[in-house]
């Protein structure tokens, strides 16, 4: 037993849970926790926003699956990582965010920097804590991380009071986690996956429609083996984008609103969908009524209230999408030792026929105006896809999902559910501090970007040499899309400057390599330039066409059998 | 219709706030919560009634939290309910002796006497706390409180929904 102060406990803690790096930010509140930072192999990463170091935390998670952690102060502290708080747990990113409170004896005076931080952050994530006795430190955290990190992953929050960090404490390793209101399933009910592969027997028109878990779980393998085992059409939801390679021949890229038509068509048409750790999100399945409106389905989630709560599958399988995956891989196993799959051909030659009638496409006049997606697909042949390519939220985030192809998991990055502006610069810092070695490129929009950029001073400042693709129309471009398509062109607060700021200078002043290009003809040039820069952080800033939409388009609530390939079908 | 649940909890500051929260932000309607500790220690039991919505969809959510141990639908007819009334109702000398006939009917107790009312408590299922101020509502009902509903299954009667979702 270990004498010692709250704070060098939680330090301590953070360290026994393997932490290698924590964004953060300090203040008033969390004021002793900073001080054995510096005794701490711990490296902490100085954001220059809360908001930013949650990010960060979140880019850490993504790119490689480890807890990510970020720190603050109380109050406004506090409030400002609620917004990664809400993205993690709407994305199921493991991150646990430490936060100072004011002292247990000034909680609830209104004193300075008070924020009700533990019952705020109740609402977004999975799990709060609020330390009241400082001998509890080490087990909330062990807990803390157990609950991010397992069962459905997400956010967890620990407030400690500041007389906490300061209180002597005997060091103890904690206690095994022995949380009984908490036990996620691991495999799924045997009688489930009897009946998932007596669906999966039957269906002439199925597909595999993949979602975030299966990145989560890494369950990648697991997949590519069942899609070709049962020779089954793959779609990857934005979450999902990496988990099954692009380039496959079973491969039908994104559903949704700006799914890809073949994608969007063949869940439609489909017999059977066979869910994997996703849940109907209204961005995929438009209006839910009038979704795969012949499709029977299975739901593959470790959530049990994701099944059901928008579509009540035929089969339910509650548990590890990995694990199940390899259940179903045994049982069809079995089954094909004396049985047969139908023979898929003719749905296989529908698809492809779809494929090659309705592309993805976009044209691009040698002399006209730079399109976005032109920019994605030159960047894509310059890096032959070997990056992690991470993104704000708005049209550049649909085109890059669209047009960059994905081979691996945790290669993309983005804010999904919440479609959090500002995800991208940070959650590739965060990202790049995680994966040094990868070359990380954030795709973002000159809106987006604009919301989190003072994490530019970051990335100079902490040397993490991060790569900038600034998609710059000069406005909030889905916004506008919108009032272009649905409110008469009537433009309403969605200009932005191209000018300003000097997106090249601004990245100058800040310590990065500042580009630009503005032609087609300079796209590539500009491109390799940036990628030989590799001691400093690089922004690329290309103006592209402001009148530019993302199709194919299935409008808001819309069915997804009226999915449009331009404005002509609107 | 409604669906009463009850949910055993650990008792940990917050959550009757997490339990309360999660029925208000994802709409599930309560009519009455009653909460107080149990025979095991650190535990603590909720009465949850919920008007009639999705109500696997309560359960499950409610499983999702933490400080959640167990969470069981009653059947209303495989289970004991009670709720508690106090009730004032005006009676002058005159209508006194026939107010406290019909409370003797339901069993309710007179805890209060003034000059012009009576108070009675009345500890019994949920309808016959409905059918006696029924009764007296016509003398005048000048005060009333309920203790929020409590229920268990008859003895074993528990219908108990799985935190799998898989009937």
């Amino acid at each position: 037993m270990t004498k010692m102060t709250g704070a060098e406990a939680l330090i301590k803690s953070l360290e026994h849970e393997g932490v290698e790096v924590a964004f953060g930010v300090p203040g008033g509140a969390i004021l002793p926790a900073y001080d054995p930072i510096l005794d701490s192999p711990i490296r902490h990463v100085l954001a220059r926003h809360e908001q930013g170091a949650g990010h960060m935390a979140e880019g850490y998670a993504h790119a490689t699956g480890r807890v990510g952690v970020v720190i603050a102060t109380s109050g406004p502290g506090a409030t400002n990582i609620m917004t990664p708080l809400q993205d993690a747990l709407m994305d199921s990113v493991p991150i646990v965010a430490i936060t100072g409170q004011v002292s247990l004896s000034s909680m609830g005076n209104d004193a300075f920097q008070e924020a009700p931080t533990s019952g705020m952050a109740m609402h977004c994530t999975k799990h709060t804590f609020l330390v009241t006795d400082a001998n509890e430190i080490c087990e909330a955290v062990h807990q803390a991380f157990h609950l991010a990190s397992t069962g459905r992953k997400g956010p967890v929050l620990i407030d400690i009071p500041k007389d906490l960090l300061a209180t002597e404490v005997e060091w103890h390793e904690p206690a095994p986690v022995d949380l009984p209101g908490y036990k996620p399933s691991r495999g799924g009910h045997k009688r489930q996956i009897d009946r998932a592969i007596d669906l999966i027997m039957k269906a002439r028109r199925p597909v595999l429609y993949v979602g975030g878990g299966i990145i989560a779980a890494d369950a990648s393998d697991q997949l590519l083996q069942f899609a070709e085992e049962t020779n089954t059409p793959v779609t990857t939801t934005l979450m999902a984008r990496g988990a099954f390679p692009d380039t496959h021949r079973l491969a039908l890229g994104m559903p949704g609103m700006h799914g890809t038509y073949t994608a969007v068509t063949a869940m439609q048409r489909a017999d059977l969908l066979v869910a994997l750790g996703t849940r109907f999100d209204d961005r995929v399945t438009g209006d839910p009524a009038t979704f795969a409106p012949n499709a029977k389905v299975i739901h593959v989630d470790i959530d049990p209230a994701e099944i059901g709560k928008v579509r009540n599958p035929e089969v339910p399988i509650v548990g590890d999408v990995g694990i199940i995956l390899g259940q179903l891989g045994s049982e069809l196993a079995r089954r094909l030792t004396d049985g047969t799959l139908p023979d898929r051909s003719t749905w296989l030659e529908t698809i492809a026929g779809w494929q090659a009638q309705h592309p993805l496409g976009y044209e691009q006049e040698p002399s006209g105006p730079v399109k976005a997606q032109y920019v994605v697909e030159q960047l894509l042949n310059a890096t032959d896809g070997d990056a992690i390519v991470v993104s704000g939220v708005g049209q550049h985030q649909m085109w890059a999902s669209q047009f960059w192809s994905f081979s691996k998991p945790r290669t993309w990055i983005n804010s999904g559910g919440l479609g959090t502006m500002g995800f991208a610069v940070p959650a590739a810092i965060g990202a790049k501090v995680a994966v040094p070695d990868e070359l990380v490129i954030a795709i973002d929009g000159d809106g987006s970007f604009q919301m989190t950029f003072q994490e530019m001073v970051t990335a100079a400042a902490e040397q993490v040499p991060i790569k900038v693709v600034l998609i710059n129309n000069g406005g909030y471009g889905m916004v506008k899309q919108w009032q272009t398509l649905f409110y008469d062109r009537r433009y309403s607060a969605v200009e932005l400057s191209l000018d300003v700021p000097n997106f090249p200078a601004l990245a100058e002043s800040c310590g990065w390599v500042g580009l630009a290009a503005e032609t087609p003809d300079e796209i590539g040039p500009a491109i390799r330039k940036m990628l030989s820069v590799d001691d400093r952080p690089v922004l690329l800033e290309v103006r592209t066409d402001p009148e530019e939409m993302v199709f194919p388009m299935v409008p808001a609530g819309g069915s997804c059998d009226d999915i449009a390939l331009g404005p002509e079908d609107l | 219709m409604h669906h009463t649940l009850s949910v055993t909890v650990q008792d940990k500051p917050g959550v009757l706030a997490r339990v309360a929260s999660m029925c208000s932000l994802r709409g599930f309607n309560i009519r009455s919560l009653a909460v107080g500790p149990i025979h095991h220690a650190g535990l603590s039991k909720i009465t949850l009634v919920v008007d009639d919505v999705e109500v696997e969809q309560v359960t499950k959510q409610l499983h999702k939290l933490v400080n959640i141990l167990k969470v069981s639908e009653l059947d209303p007819n495989e289970s004991l309910e009670r709720e508690v009334m106090l009730v004032r109702v005006s009676a002058d000398p005159g209508t006194r002796r026939e107010v406290r006939d019909t409370a003797e009917v339901f069993g309710a107790t007179t805890i209060d006497v003034g000059a012009n009312s009576v108070t009675f408590e009345l500890c019994d299922h949920p309808q016959r706390l409905t059918d006696f101020l029924s009764l007296v509502a016509h003398y005048g009902v000048l005060d009333l409180v309920k203790s929020g509903r409590i229920a268990m299954a008859r003895d074993g009667k528990a219908k108990t929904r799985s935190t799998a979702g898989e009937q």
